[in-house]
């Protein structure tokens, strides 16, 4: 047999899917030469910015004299909110640039200064005088709800919002998402066991080892230049060009290798600052780099969250109702938070199928950091409660909390709480795996009979959609070099998960090309690379993917078209396998060399045909529809969901209230892992960073001032933290709109750890607490409070 | 402000430079000499990224002045490959698959290479203490460590 499909078969190309290739950028990390955007060199014109802060959580600002500032020599610029009257933000533009007449929390940005360095830079700002008038805060969420909480942003009402964000003007609700589903009510007098609790989660901070980093120029005609450490090179060239008034041509963004990302770095954070300043200087580029002080609480933190959840089931453990209501302490800006609340909203009950549902999904104005998206997107947050009460209900109903996961979980085929079906999913079998691979039917021993530590062991489960506009698009640019090679053009990021590797394997797998012979253009660069919208939502696998998968298709046709017509075969005969062109009917072949710029020549000298070849893909959902504001109902509320387990055994000493991390099995279903050993990667990774959650982190607030905004007083987990073993599983069941049935897991791999440790720490010492981080002084107070140690 | 004219041997080579009295080794190299691939993750002795070696000992160079450096030997992450040849440690953590974002990676390298330098046989525990001043925000250290225990057993590996 000689039909394409065979030979393709035994091609070595394919193979490249599924294939753990060593990525494209690691040997430049590793021999120092990657460039990241604080590496960019400018010359001695470099001017260095430096920002003036509010010190007040919420106040109005009577007087700003900036005069001394601007007569010290060496200051080049200063500007204030005089200078940005506009508003800015991704779902609700609800913040200025620099403050105006009101600061809302502590690190809120009033004035900037540019000079000749840094230590003047600073010095200058000490020369600024304000004067503020204090106002009451707002730093609880439920209070911010409250008739008695102050009102933080009168203009909500008046903001620009985008259409399926619910805003309460004269509250402090930038959001409501609501589910309404069933009937609760009448479904509680059926359960056998109700279940409820409160729980919270801190504020945390992403802490990428790579502090924010934004360059900017304008030159005389208003043409800006922006370097920036970001995840969203277009939106902020849409967003900043927004809020300025100009044309997105005007803005030109370009973003080297960022040196971790989390959400951190996504939509526009302290960029806009860079530009602002730098507009009072044309010619000269002004950077802004980031203290790590400023990076603890100036950027975006992961928003808190008090959760109350109730949820019941019948005697069999069918779940039947669940009313979860979320209030998410947002922060001073809730313009990329408001989104996360729908997320919160429309994933309320977690992977479950539960017949009757309220959810409510509150996003609150605090005078707290400006909440943004993190690793997750609400979900490690909402889960962290929600896992606990599944597990509280399985044991009330005296079933083992996976079985009761087992028989709860969602399915493909189910109308899940917003109303959509649910598409194919591996959410059982990935359960079942990481039962098996834990001993999950083996209770943990004591680490030693006579020892003062005890073990547990803890199960939770997940899932997470996109959680992003119904149509964000991508795009892709592929093209042939002289010698066959290819340049792939995206406006993904690579952020360290690993895109540029897995992009370059789809193009080599899809055009025909060995994987080494293809170059991911970087850095990305809006002038230059093709439309994308964020690097954000685990979507790039997805849906740029799917757009290089088409661009490589489109080159791919390109070529095969012209030596069709050159050979005169039909090109259903020809195939394009290891970087030459062969004809399975007439065995001819012919190097992709030169022919994929200059064409071939016609017969006879009759002139030439082809031409350079350039492939074009994109690729945008036209599927998900809108969903009703008072019931979250709709057709499709999502793109997919990615669902996952994980499983750990902890060890609680006695002794010291310390939780150490024995083991640790993370399950995810990928649809298909274009790179498992990159797959498996992540998902340590993730793991290791929910453990860092669950046992260390939280940013202290204390009257809205950050306390511990360092590496000593807030700690990450280091090496010494890291568990001995950890088994990471991959589960396929294809994404039917995925490129090679792909579908992304970049964030998913923390969401479901919190409540695992948490429900592990139960079963070793069977006590509950309200909130992480569960470290040695809070486990082991919690201890001494249940009688356990004295 | 003074400024000083010190003679320090980078990565093999003799750098002359002059520096004012308060300038970091960590400024001279990025700033100075635009080595940038010794990266500033905080500036204050807490995350490691910077971390280079002076005089064979692995420290923090945001938390050394440069001027204290004058006539000793600094190796940064661009001096571990030589004409082309990845060090072992460079070879094993991309084979690995430690390598994420890459920013702590400079950093991490060099505390590696001290620690098989003056051990080159280290047990599980000893490679997590000498790593632990290295912040990571990526990979979950694992990789990381298998890299380092691979370069040591490509070194034995290797007669004397």
């Amino acid at each position: 047999m000689t039909t394409k499909e065979a030979k393709h078969g035994n091609s070595r190309i394919p193979e490249l899917i599924g294939k753990s290739v060593p990525r494209v950028d690691a040997r430049e990390k590793v021999i120092g030469a990657a460039i990241f955007t604080d590496d960019v060199q400018f010359g001695p014109g470099l001017l260095h910015a430096r920002i003036l802060r509010s010190p007040h959580p919420h106040a109005l600002v009577k007087k700003l004299d900036v005069s001394k500032a601007r007569a010290l020599p060496g200051v080049k610029a200063v500007v204030t909110g005089e200078d940005t009257p506009g508003y800015i933000g991704l779902y609700l533009q609800d913040r200025h640039i620099f403050c105006r007449d009101r600061v809302r929390y502590v690190g809120d940005p009033v004035a900037g200064v540019a000079a000749t360095d840094e230590e003047t830079a600073e010095q200058a700002l000490s020369l600024i005088e304000v004067d503020y008038e204090p106002l009451p805060p707002v730093l609880d969420p439920e209070f911010g709800v409250s008739p008695e909480a102050p009102l933080l942003h009168p203009g909500l009402g008046k903001y620009e919002v985008a259409n399926f964000i619910f805003p309460k003007p004269g509250t402090n609700i930038s959001n409501h998402f609501k589910i309404r589903r069933g009937d609760s009510d009448a479904a509680w007098p059926e359960c056998a066991v109700v279940v409820e609790r409160k729980y919270r989660v801190p504020h945390i901070q992403h802490v990428p080892i790579e502090p924010h980093a934004a360059i900017a120029k304008w030159d005389q005609e208003g043409n800006i230049t922006l370097w920036a450490s970001s995840q969203s090179p277009f939106a902020q060239r849409n967003l900043i060009a927004k809020a300025l008034g100009i044309s997105q041509s005007k803005l030109q963004v370009i973003s080297p290798y960022l040196g971790g990302g989390f959400g951190s770095k996504a939509g526009v954070s302290m960029e806009s600052l860079a530009v602002v300043i730098a507009r009072a200087v044309p010619g000269r580029p002004v950077k802004l780099r980031l203290t790590r002080e400023e990076e603890f609480y100036t950027t975006f933190v992961r928003q808190g969250l008090v959760a109350h959840f109730k949820m019941g089931c019948d005697k069999d453990g069918n779940l039947l109702a669940m009313e979860n209501k979320y209030y998410w302490d947002a922060g001073a800006y809730t313009e990329y938070g408001v989104n996360m609340t729908r997320a919160g909203g429309y994933s309320g009950t977690g992977p479950y199928d539960v017949p009757n549902v309220k959810v409510d999904s509150i996003c609150v104005y605090t005078n707290h950091p400006v909440g943004g998206p993190m690793r997750g997107f609400g979900m490690p947050e909402l889960h962290s409660g929600l896992e606990q009460c599944i597990d509280d209900l399985a044991h009330a109903i005296k079933m083992d909390p996976v079985e009761f996961r087992k028989l709860n979980c969602v399915r493909e085929g189910d109308v899940i709480v917003t109303g959509m079906k649910m598409h194919a999913i591996g959410l059982s079998e990935c359960i079942e795996k990481a039962a098996q691979a834990i001993n999950w039917d083996h209770k943990a021993p004591p680490s030693a009979p006579a020892s003062r530590k005890r073990r547990g062991k803890g199960f939770a489960i997940m899932w997470k959609a996109p959680a992003m506009p119904p149509n964000a698009g991508s795009s892709a640019r592929v093209s042939l070099n002289e010698d066959g090679t290819v340049t792939v053009a995206v406006g993904g990021q690579e952020i360290g998960q690993g895109t540029f590797t897995v992009m370059a394997q789809m193009a080599a797998a899809a055009l025909g090309v060995p994987y080494d012979w293809v170059k991911v253009a970087g850095p990305v660069d809006t002038k230059y690379s093709p439309y994308e919208w964020q690097t954000v939502a685990s979507r790039l696998t997805w849906s740029m993917g799917n757009a290089v998968v088409g661009a490589a298709k489109d080159a791919r046709k390109q070529i095969l078209d012209m030596v069709s017509e050159s050979w005169n075969e039909d090109p259903d005969d020809l195939d394009i396998v290891n970087g030459s062109v062969i004809s399975y009917k007439t065995e001819e072949m012919m190097s992709l060399k030169n022919i994929v710029i200059y064409g071939l020549p016609k017969p006879n000298d009759q002139g030439w045909m082809g031409g350079p070849v350039v492939g074009r893909g994109n690729f945008m959902p036209t599927y998900v529809t809108g969903l009703d504001a008072e019931t979250g109902q709709g057709p499709r509320a999502v793109v997919h969901y990615t669902t996952g387990a994980q499983a750990v055994e902890v060890e609680v000493d006695m002794d010291t209230g310390k939780v150490e991390i024995i083991r640790g099995v993370t399950a995810f279903d990928v649809g298909k892992a274009i790179n498992p050993e990159m797959v498996r990667a992540q998902m340590e990774g993730g793991l290791v960073q929910g453990i860092s959650t669950a046992l260390f982190e939280s940013l202290q607030l204390k009257e809205g001032v950050v306390q511990n905004p360092s590496f000593v007083d807030y700690r990450i987990a280091t090496s010494s933290d890291v568990p001995h073993h950890i088994e990471a599983i991959i589960v396929e069941v294809p994404q039917d709109d995925g490129p090679f049935g792909a579908r992304g897991v970049g964030e998913h791999p923390m969401v479901p750890t919190i409540p695992a440790i948490a429900n592990a720490i139960y079963d070793a010492i069977g006590i509950r607490m309200d909130a992480p981080p569960y470290t040695a002084e809070k486990v082991y107070l919690a201890m001494v409070e249940a009688g356990i140690v004295k | 402000m003074s400024f000083h004219r010190i003679t320090v041997t980078l990565n093999g080579a003799t750098e002359e430079v002059e520096v004012p009295s308060n300038m970091t080794l960590l400024q001279m190299l990025r700033e100075k000499l635009a080595m940038t691939g010794t990266k500033n993750g905080c500036a204050s002795g807490e995350c490691g990224a910077c971390t280079v070696l002076w005089n064979g000992e692995p420290v923090n160079s945001c938390m050394v002045l440069a001027v204290e450096c004058d006539r000793s030997e600094i190796v940064t992450v661009e001096g571990l490959a030589h004409d082309n040849q990845l060090d072992p440690l460079q070879e094993a953590l991309i084979e690995a698959g430690g390598v994420q974002c890459g920013f702590c990676i400079p950093g991490m390298l060099l505390s590696a290479r001290a620690l098989l330098d003056r051990n080159p046989d280290p047990t599980d525990y000893e490679i997590r203490d000498a790593l632990v001043g290295n912040l990571c925000r990526c990979t979950g250290y694992l990789r990381i460590i298998e890299a380092v225990k691979e370069a040591a057993r490509r070194r034995e590996a290797v007669p004397a």
